[in-house]
């Protein structure tokens, strides 16, 4: 069971909740495996998800691995919702607790709602992704993926490189990996590469080759038309040239290193077609891990109360 | 009136004295004065704090603060004079407006209250305000505070126009396009939190720039909240070439940083942000040496709703003016940068320099204005306490020194603890 009310990010949980959270999310994923998606956690538990930007694999996982769970799911987005008419995210909160939600899995396009929402209501809150802050539930399930592969991730070497600055999945990776022992190495065009991230215990490296030297993993981050628009590189194509990952890079890994991307992947651009569809990759497998992981979350955070 | 028993602080020392006041004056200030009056039992008295940078809200902002509850915090602050901001609605960039602030202040009648007039009308950047008419109408300044002019010509022109009347700018430097709707200072915590940052050089260059045109133009100016150590050092080497530039900062910039946004707390969230520990300790040295040459509060009273929300949609500004001598005394004075006498310079008498206005010194003859203080209470700052309607600071419940007891405003007490 995990000692806390709510996921808000891995910056600020131990290495031992992860652990935990990765063993039970290997004990889902061998359930799912043999297809079962009747188990009873969560019966009689509301979930309710709260999405203020556009997601489709992020909702659908939690809301399977809510429902496969016997839990009663409830989706709202924000399009659809009051939020529209101008409500705050504190009146839907109150409004939805009032309602008995036991647990809300919110997304929302603004750094630290989250932990507004946190602090409004009495149900549990999962991060499935605020602004430019954190993703827990994505990084866990990367490391859940590594895990299976590497059997530990101590002292396994990730590099992470794309949108970096615009990316909370890096910024959960890199939490959660360097308290799992592991190291993390970034690299992105400057105008994509935040301040600090060497403070935070990441490799910032200054080119491709650097970044994935001797790599265990190598993870591409989505690159956003948007981003170019807003100056940040000239042209995708220039990116792909300059940043992207292909063969040639690759061969600055480890033999048989794993390639990985949380999604949507622009085919081309982070990593090319043949290694998104390699024997290496695992970005299906990301896949199920996801679901199995975000099973672990909401089981451990309302376990206490079965 | 006779205080008996002062600690006044005055020009040449800090001294034990009496002092009598007569028709809104100080008559007499002598070692012992005959007469009924108030015993001080050797509390200190200062020069009426002067505040030039508060934002009372008033007209149509009346849900975060009126004249009346902004003039109730001012002078439990210790503030006799304060200089509020025209962006108010409609913003004070017209001589009716500045009359409709001074007439209510009047009547609410706490303390002084003199306007700031908007640069441009509607503070759009585009035409200039009705400067003459509203320094007849009693603006003692202009700015367009939270908004920089950004066509740099019609700064040029304002600076120049406004020195005919002897109206000094009063420069909110933000280059917007380089802010790009960053809310924190860009850095680790911006990092960390993924709030969007916003760079150093975003306030600096138009710093820089006020600086330009004001050493071209061979006119004053005043840079406002200062936020960066870059900043500090283009203003002292301006200073130091003879511009005559003269610039503020606030008691959040020397006391905080923004490892106080990790929480996603919506009361640490201020334009310019909150800096790093190097920028901290520039604005205390800058202060020291001169560079900087007045403390304000920047007083952004907001409602509750408007901070109970996500940090991107939460509004910017701290209530400041409840707090700011105890922070500041707290600070410089306990924290070792320097003496009390260097508090009140920079609490008062500069202010009242760079605009003109009376006070700024406890002398015969002068406005009893007056800020009684004593210096040895510890309180912890509670704004559920606060007069100002705007109860959003990050320093609830820190722990100050120095407490505001009395104010005296043109020989009348308005303020008593």
């Amino acid at each position: 069971m995990l000692k806390r009310k709510d996921l808000l990010g891995l910056y600020d949980v131990s290495a031992e909740e992860i652990d935990e959270i990765l063993q039970n999310g290997m004990a889902m994923k061998k359930l799912l495996r043999q297809n079962i998606k009747k188990l009873p956690h969560l019966q009689g538990k509301s979930v309710t998800t709260l999405f203020y930007e556009n997601s489709t694999r992020t909702r659908c996982s939690f809301e399977l691995a809510a429902k496969y769970m016997g839990a009663h799911v409830v989706n709202i987005a924000a399009e659809s919702s009051s939020v529209k008419k101008g409500e705050t995210l504190v009146d839907t909160g109150k409004t939805l607790d009032a309602m008995k939600s036991d647990v809300f899995v919110i997304r929302h396009p603004m750094g630290g709602a989250p932990a507004l929402l946190a602090k409004t209501v009495k149900g549990h809150v999962v991060n499935a992704g605020d602004g430019m802050n954190e993703h827990p539930s994505q990084a866990l399930l990367d490391m859940l993926t590594m895990r299976e592969n590497f059997s530990s991730l101590k002292g396994l070497q990730v590099a992470i490189l794309g949108d970096i600055r615009h990316s909370r999945v890096a910024k959960s990776n890199l939490f959660g990996l360097k308290k799992m022992g592991a190291d993390v190495r970034l690299y992105a065009p400057k105008t994509l590469l935040p301040a600090g991230l060497d403070k935070m215990g990441a490799k910032v490296c200054t080119s491709r080759e650097e970044a994935v030297e001797g790599a265990d993993v190598v993870m591409g981050l989505r690159i956003q038309l948007e981003r170019q628009h807003a100056g940040n590189f000239p042209s995708l194509g220039e990116y792909a040239k300059f940043y992207g990952v292909d063969d040639t890079v690759m061969k600055y890994a480890k033999n048989g290193a794993l390639v990985m991307h949380p999604g949507p992947v622009n085919r081309g651009v982070e990593l090319t077609s043949a290694l998104i569809d390699g024997d290496t990759s695992r970005i299906e497998e990301q896949v199920l891990s996801g679901i199995a992981v975000r099973m672990a979350i909401l089981f451990l955070l309302t376990k206490e109360e079965i | 009136m006779i205080l008996h028993n002062a600690r006044a602080v005055l020009k040449d020392g800090v001294k034990k004295v009496d002092i009598s006041i007569e028709n809104g004056k100080i008559k007499k200030i002598a070692s012992a004065i005959k007469g009924e009056g108030i015993d001080l039992g050797g509390l200190t008295v200062l020069p009426g704090l002067i505040d030039m940078h508060v934002h009372l809200r008033e007209p149509g902002f009346e849900k975060k603060e009126n004249i009346e509850s902004g003039c109730r915090a001012a002078v439990k602050g210790g503030f006799t004079q304060i200089c509020c901001m025209p962006n108010t609605k409609p913003v004070t960039d017209n001589k009716v407006v500045v009359s409709y602030i001074k007439n209510r202040a009047r009547e609410v009648g706490l303390c002084k209250v003199h306007p700031v007039g908007a640069i441009t009308e509607g503070q759009e950047g585009k035409n200039l305000a009705a400067i003459g008419a509203m320094k007849a109408a009693g603006a003692v300044a202009l700015s367009e505070d939270g908004k920089t002019v950004v066509n740099t010509k019609l700064m040029a022109n304002a600076m120049q126009y406004a020195s005919d009347f002897g109206l000094i700018c009063l420069c909110h430097c933000e280059d917007h396009a380089l802010v790009d709707g960053g809310v924190v200072n860009e850095g680790y915590h911006s990092t960390l939190t993924g709030l969007k940052g916003s760079l150093r050089a975003a306030e600096d260059i138009v710093i820089a720039r006020e600086i330009c045109l004001a050493e071209s133009l061979g006119v004053p100016v005043h840079i406002c909240h200062v936020s960066t150590y870059s900043g500090v050092q283009l203003i002292r080497d301006a200073k130091k070439r003879g511009v005559q530039v003269t610039a503020e900062t606030c008691p959040h910039y020397f006391t905080l940083t923004d490892e106080a946004i990790v929480g996603f707390d919506t009361d640490t969230k201020v334009n310019p942000p909150l800096r790093e520990e190097k920028d901290r300790l520039a604005i205390i040295e800058g202060l020291r040496d001169g560079t900087l040459d007045c403390i304000v509060t920047d007083h952004a009273p907001h409602h509750y709703d408007d901070k109970n929300v996500e940090y991107d949609m939460a509004a910017f500004g701290i209530s400041g003016i409840e707090t700011s001598f105890a922070l500041s005394y707290t600070q410089l004075v306990q924290g070792g940068v320097f003496t009390v006498e260097q508090l009140v310079e920079k609490m008062s008498a500069a202010p009242a320099r760079i605009l003109g206005l009376e006070g700024g010194a406890i002398e015969e003859g002068g406005v009893a204005d007056l800020t009684i203080v004593d210096l040895n209470e510890e309180w912890k700052i509670d704004p559920a306490l606060f007069e100002s309607k705007g109860k959003n600071t990050p320093f609830k419940g820190r722990t100050v020194r120095g407490r505001v007891k009395m104010t005296v405003v043109d020989g009348e007490i308005k303020y008593k603890e």
